[in-house]
């Protein structure tokens, strides 16, 4: 890792220079752009990587011999070896490319735990995933006849730990929790829970979509079994993302999808499978926006994951104060210091719906909704919450006009 | 469209008072019916006498867009046939808001419409933003 410089000397507004869709307007005001949760905005250098590929070396990895296909799989697979570098993972073979954060836990919960997981058996999950995290396990469940039990939050969208004891009795196979709650925010021990997750024989699986982008992980120092994570969420485009998985669990994996590169040999009779982790990245990857994401590392890792968590914690917590003040609105979750860069809330009666319309005609974009956490808002007695997160190209300012649009949002439906 | 026009003044009156709140005693006609993206949640009873709607109530919670379209649709369907109020399409819902809506907001507008007429056929139809497809 390089060192990183001290927070006060990077410029953010001069990073957010670099993101060209801030040169355009929404309602003929700036774009305020707060739901980076759902996806983040990408750099000029992101962008043109993409279009770099297409228009120099554009050709099919791991098959052709010629100088564009042997570029293509070199700069694949240097992506690969960032993403290991990057999550402090052993070697990088075990690294899986897929689609995103939902298709690594699709992955496992059908090739791990269609082979582990039987009549009986129970999976451990917690009340605050994201559909992502909870439907995949609930379709094995079924398909098995195994059960799910929920680690539950308390007021404070803190996970309630003090049964976690007698949640892992009994045959526990695997425990998959979000790292960084979507909605809340929270920053879950997850070293702590894998701890004692792994002292009762289960495995344990890292939803790290929000937690990666916001402040980095290392499966190492949270001694996980599965962690994945969305490239589109960290400044990369759509339709990439990663599986981390220790090599012993990928080596006895069946695949997960069939098809070419996966294969090492193939007779009528039957097929062998090629070397971990391609034995798993079936038919042709997502080639131009694998290599994209790895400019996305280096842009992210240039600023450095501690300035960036400090930033959005920075920014994260001028929001909690200022919308505090205003009457009617409630915020969920645990204070500033304890989450990363998103704050959902409520106001009044309002509807999270009315309130995005009118933050989207002062150019804000926020998300309003259940934010794909249906359990999540049902614990919290509200149908949905309007959301707004952080990321590198936020500043003060947008704090500001988020704050003002809230009060007139009052304004527009008190008068 | 700015702001001050989307939340048209009208709309703004049936979401804080909307026209025909509550419930029937005995309905005719029940059906409930909720929209996951966003929770909301509507139930509408109907009155029939004489093949007529003699009285209409809906209850449940929701957006403005949602509610008041769902208001303005029980005004709308007072007094009216049967035959009459399943001739009624999102088209119309959309002219009585008087305003554009992206996808989204569309089945916020569309929920009380999809739910009378599940209602009034008593059986799920399409999804009245999708007639055009059918």
């Amino acid at each position: 890792m390089k060192v990183l410089a001290p927070e006060h000397h990077l410029d953010f507004g001069a990073i957010r220079k670099d993101f060209p869709i801030f040169q355009q307007k929404a309602h003929g005001k700036p774009l305020v752009y707060l739901d980076s949760t759902a996806t983040t905005q990408k750099p000029i250098a992101v962008i043109e990587a993409l279009v770099h590929y297409y228009r120099t070396y554009n050709a099919n990895i791991h098959r052709g011999v010629y100088a564009i296909a042997e570029e293509a799989t070199a700069r694949y697979e240097q992506v690969r070896e960032k993403v290991a570098r990057v999550l402090g993972a052993r070697s990088p073979r075990e690294i899986v490319f897929t689609r995103g954060t939902t298709e690594s836990v699709n992955l496992v919960s059908n090739a791990w735990g269609r082979k582990n997981v039987g009549p009986g058996d129970v999976i451990v999950l917690t009340e605050m995933e994201h559909h992502s995290n909870l439907v995949p396990w609930q379709i094995l469940a079924r398909e098995r006849g195994a059960t799910i039990r929920y680690i539950p939050f308390d007021g404070q969208g803190r996970l309630d730990l003090s049964g976690l004891d007698a949640l892992l009795e009994g045959p526990v196979k695997i425990l998959s929790l979000t790292h960084m709650s979507n909605v809340l925010g929270t920053v879950n021990p997850v070293a702590e829970i894998a701890r004692k997750a792994h002292a009762r024989g289960a495995l344990v699986f890292v939803d790290a979509a929000q937690s990666l982008p916001h402040f980095g992980v290392d499966v190492r120092q949270l001694d996980c079994d599965f962690l994945a994570f969305s490239a589109h969420k960290m400044l990369g485009p759509t339709g990439v993302g990663a599986l981390y998985a220790k090599r012993e669990y990928l080596e006895s994996m069946p695949p997960f999808l069939g098809g070419g590169e996966m294969i090492r040999e193939v007779r009528l009779e039957g097929s062998t499978w090629n070397d971990v982790p391609w034995k798993f990245e079936a038919g042709t990857m997502n080639i131009a926006d694998t290599i994209a994401f790895g400019t996305a590392l280096d842009y992210i890792e240039h600023i450095g994951f501690e300035a960036i968590a400090e930033h959005s914690r920075r920014l994260t917590t001028e929001t909690m104060g200022a919308l505090g003040e205003i009457p009617g609105v409630t915020i969920y979750g645990p204070p500033a210091s304890e989450r990363g860069g998103i704050v959902a809330f409520t106001l009044d009666d309002i509807h999270a719906h009315d309130v995005a319309t009118v933050l989207d005609h002062e150019g804000v974009a926020v998300r309003a909704g259940h934010h794909c956490a249906m359990p999540l808002h049902a614990k919290l007695g509200v149908p949905a919450t309007t959301r707004a997160s952080f990321y590198v190209y936020n500043l003060p300012s947008d704090i500001e006009v988020l704050v003002e649009g809230v009060r007139k949002a009052k304004q527009v439906f008190h008068r | 469209m700015s702001l001050d026009d989307f939340y048209r003044q009208t709309i703004l009156d049936h979401y804080q008072n909307p026209r025909n709140w509550g419930t029937l005693e005995k309905p005719d006609i029940t059906a409930q019916d909720s929209n996951p993206l966003c929770g909301d949640e509507i139930r509408i009873d109907l009155k029939i006498k004489d093949g007529k709607v003699e009285a209409v109530r809906f209850s449940g919670k929701g957006c403005s867009i949602s509610r008041a379209a769902a208001s303005m649709l029980t005004e709308a369907i007072e007094g009216k046939t049967l035959d009459e109020v399943k001739l009624i399409n999102r088209d119309d819902v959309l002219d009585m808001l008087g305003i554009e809506l992206g996808p989204v907001r569309l089945k916020c507008a569309l929920l009380a419409l999809k739910t009378l007429k599940v209602g009034v056929y008593g059986v799920q139809q399409s999804w009245p933003g999708e007639e055009d497809e059918g």
